[in-house]
């Protein structure tokens, strides 16, 4: 029913619009130059002012009336349903709607008969209302519209805020989406933190939180705050994200000092889009290259000389992950390598620089907020990654520094806490959200912390 | 011949250094001589065989229409040319007696004896210091921390600029204005000591004031260095230099003192471009 009227605003917006376009020349006497706005302007303006207000009560409609009709059920049969507790109240409306419209019914009784009936009533009543008023929408705007048009009508300025307002929707529902997801965490990671301290959260050492429940009483038992403890997480996504860095700082940052400086055309033209196909590789390939092909290896390395190498090593992961962040790294500094205008080059060498010292002296210092922003993007891309460290990481929370041991991650951890079934508000699962959210107040701050780097030695050269 | 084959750049460079100056007709020295340049960007020809002298502690204006050739000529005399991949250049350039394109020349050493300033202020992003500091740091040239100070103190002195400066030593070159930014590009090519100083429109994005202060410095300059200038504006061209050569379409077209070039030029193109009906 939704999209029927949909198609049919859309055929109203398109006649409109072909109208309002004839109808402008026709009041300018078939003269373009005696018009304030462009004809197409004009059947904008009377294409928007016959369908947009109609379209946004459909809307608006298909939102609230499956709400309205219940609380008009309910106030209309308040003997029926009296006493019945939430859960069945709606198992009841959902009977009566499906005895009303179609549907599978669970089972039906004379009370859901006569709901049902109070149903498809109001359902008509709300079907006419709504098609009297979308009618009487398009028709007024099709009239005002119409008697509007007349050569000096500014109609470009009317289509243009409608598309603005369009444009400041569509950034709204972003953010919003954006805090909606913050606000969810921050909920969620309250009630974890109602039944465990912050504090034992943020600073405990000891990671467990699927023993919470066991021994005797494990069913309404409370849960051990003792085993949320965070920092076993914390060290462990620092050593991958140590070790990532570690491999993709110099690698990407040399690389991109090459592309910029040194490469001929054939040579960048060829290596760049090549590099940047290494961020196009799905993360879960990156994983199991770690967990099947890296992490032998280094065990197998690492007996050879005598090491105990465990077989999820933290160096594995982090190996891995590096590779994964050179192209961020080395695409960004890049383009900030690029982006040192060539005067400073020129005079640097204009003084008897080599090109060495011209990089070393002068674009690398000129570049380096830029720089820095493309390493701190990096370990926050890194501090995020899931898949490789589910696979190549391990489970262990250990706190440890030594690379060869397994650790695990914040990531791992939110995974393995979701997977499977579990209850959505016992503090193992709402672990997962706090966990969440610290990892998000981490990213966030280095984010803001990248972002601020930037902007306070952007305009140095310009 | 035997002492030019040897592989010692130094020894050779030294014998070749030894050799008595060349001298034009009037008896000056003549610092710098290109014979036949002929520049090519890839296939396209841009100089087509130039025969220039420049005289020794003389201000030598290059003028002519954009396109002529004249900055092309100016960047072959320190080889700055050579940062661009597809530029070819044939024919010598004479720096005293060294060939600057001889494969034995360093064109590290070569930018320090020849040193340039470009047409819109570069400073580094670096304090004032750092800028003047940083062509004696990278050729050694200063013996310790006092030493490099009084480099840059006196560089910035010869420049005109120390005594606005003098105090805001640690600030960023690129705050000053526009004209002082460009000054303090001459104090960083002066810093080197450098027997040329290139200036490839060195005004051309400065205001009238700040114009007038480069073009005194420029005469100041002249007792110590020599200076070629690339210049679009032919006022300037009459007074600063005290020779002019005229560029036209690749071709060196008339080069003579300044005075006559201007007041009494022989060819029919020099008369139209300096009488402004071209370019």
């Amino acid at each position: 029913m939704f999209w029927t009227y949909a198609a049919l605003l859309l055929l109203v917006f398109v006649t409109a619009n072909v109208y309002g376009r004839f109808r402008a020349m026709q009041v300018a006497g078939h003269q373009l130059s005696a018009l304030h706005s462009r004809p197409s302007y004009h059947g904008g303006y009377l294409a928007i002012l016959a369908a947009l207000p109609a379209f946004v009560l459909l809307i608006a409609w298909a939102v609230v009336e499956p709400r309205l009709l219940d609380t008009m059920v309910i106030s209309a049969k308040a003997e029926i349903v009296e006493g019945l507790s939430k859960a069945e109240l709606q198992a009841f409306l959902r009977d009566a709607r499906a005895i009303a419209f179609g549907g599978i019914v669970a089972f039906s009784d004379a009370g859901k008969e006569q709901a049902a009936e109070v149903f498809s009533s109001l359902a008509q009543t709300s079907f006419f209302l709504k098609t009297t008023l979308i009618i009487a929408l398009v028709a007024g705007g099709l009239w005002y519209g119409n008697r509007t048009i007349t050569p000096a009508m500014r109609a470009r300025h009317f289509v243009e805020r409608t598309v603005m307002g369009l444009l400041i929707l569509c950034s709204a529902v972003a953010i919003f989406t954006t805090i909606g997801i913050v606000l969810s965490l921050i909920f969620e990671s309250l009630m974890f933190f109602r039944q465990i301290p912050i504090l034992d959260f943020v600073f405990g050492t000891h990671w467990s939180p699927q023993s919470a429940f066991e021994g005797a009483g494990a069913e309404h038992g409370e849960a051990n705050t003792e085993i949320f403890g965070a920092i076993p997480l914390l060290v462990g996504t620092m050593l991958i994200t140590a070790i990532a860095i570690f491999v993709a700082a110099p690698v990407g940052l040399l690389s991109a000092i090459y592309l910029s400086d040194y490469a001929s055309t054939p040579v960048r033209a060829i290596a760049k889009p090549v590099l940047e196909i290494l961020a196009g590789i799905p993360t879960v390939v990156y994983g199991f290259f770690a967990a099947l092909t890296v992490a032998p290896f280094i065990r197998g390395w690492g007996e050879s000389i005598g090491l105990s190498v465990s077989s999820e090593s933290a160096l594995a992961a982090g190996l891995v992950m590096g590779i994964m962040i050179i192209p961020f790294v080395s695409s960004l500094s890049d383009d900030v390598i690029n982006a040192v205008p060539q005067s400073l080059r020129d005079g640097s060498a204009g003084l008897g620089a080599t090109k060495s010292e011209t990089i070393r002296r002068v674009v690398l210092p000129a570049a380096l907020p830029g720089i820095v922003s493309a390493l701190i993007l990096a370990i926050s891309r890194a501090i995020g990654e899931t898949m490789i460290v589910v696979m190549a990481a391990g489970l262990a929370a250990n706190i440890t520094v030594n690379p060869l041991e397994a650790v695990t991650t914040v990531t791992v951890q939110i995974v393995t806490l979701l997977v499977g079934d579990q209850e959505f508000d016992s503090a193992k699962t709402l672990a997962a959200f706090a966990l969440g959210l610290l990892l998000f107040c981490i990213t966030l701050a280095l984010n803001i912390f990248a972002l601020r780097v930037v902007k306070k030695y952007r305009e140095q050269y310009d | 011949m035997a002492l030019e084959m040897t592989t010692d750049t130094e020894s050779a460079m030294n014998t070749m250094m030894s050799a008595p100056p060349a001298v034009s007709a009037e008896g000056e020295t003549l610092k710098m001589r290109g014979r036949d340049v002929k520049v090519f960007y890839g296939d396209k020809q841009a100089l087509h065989g130039v025969d220039l002298d420049v005289r020794k502690n003389q201000v030598t204006a290059l003028i002519g229409p954009s396109g002529c050739g004249k900055s092309t000529f100016l960047r072959c005399l320190n080889r700055m040319n050579d940062t661009i991949d597809i530029c070819r250049v044939q024919g010598d350039i004479l720096l005293d007696n060294d060939d600057v394109y001889d494969p034995r020349i360093d064109v590290v050493e070569l930018r320090a004896r020849v040193g340039m300033v470009f047409q819109k202020p570069n400073p580094f992003p670096k304090s004032i210091f750092e800028n003047v500091a940083y062509g004696p740091r990278i050729h050694g040239l200063a013996q310790g921390k006092s030493d490099l100070e009084d480099i840059v103190a006196s560089s910035l002195q010869r420049a005109g600029l120390f005594e606005e400066v003098k105090d805001r030593l640690d600030e960023p070159g690129t705050g000053l204005s526009g004209g002082q930014q460009q000054r303090l590009c001459i104090a960083r090519a002066i810093a080197v000591s450098p027997e040329v100083i290139l200036m490839d429109e060195p005004c051309s994005a400065l205001d009238p004031i700040a114009t007038a202060k480069v073009e005194e410095l420029i005469d100041e300059l002249r007792q110590n260095y020599t200076i070629v200038i690339v210049t679009h504006s032919m006022q300037q061209a009459a007074r600063v230099s005290q020779r002019t050569a005229f560029f036209h379409l690749g071709n060196l077209v008339e080069e003579g003192l300044t005075n006559d070039i201007f007041t009494n030029p022989k060819d029919q193109r020099t008369q139209d471009y300096i009488t402004g009906r071209f370019g």
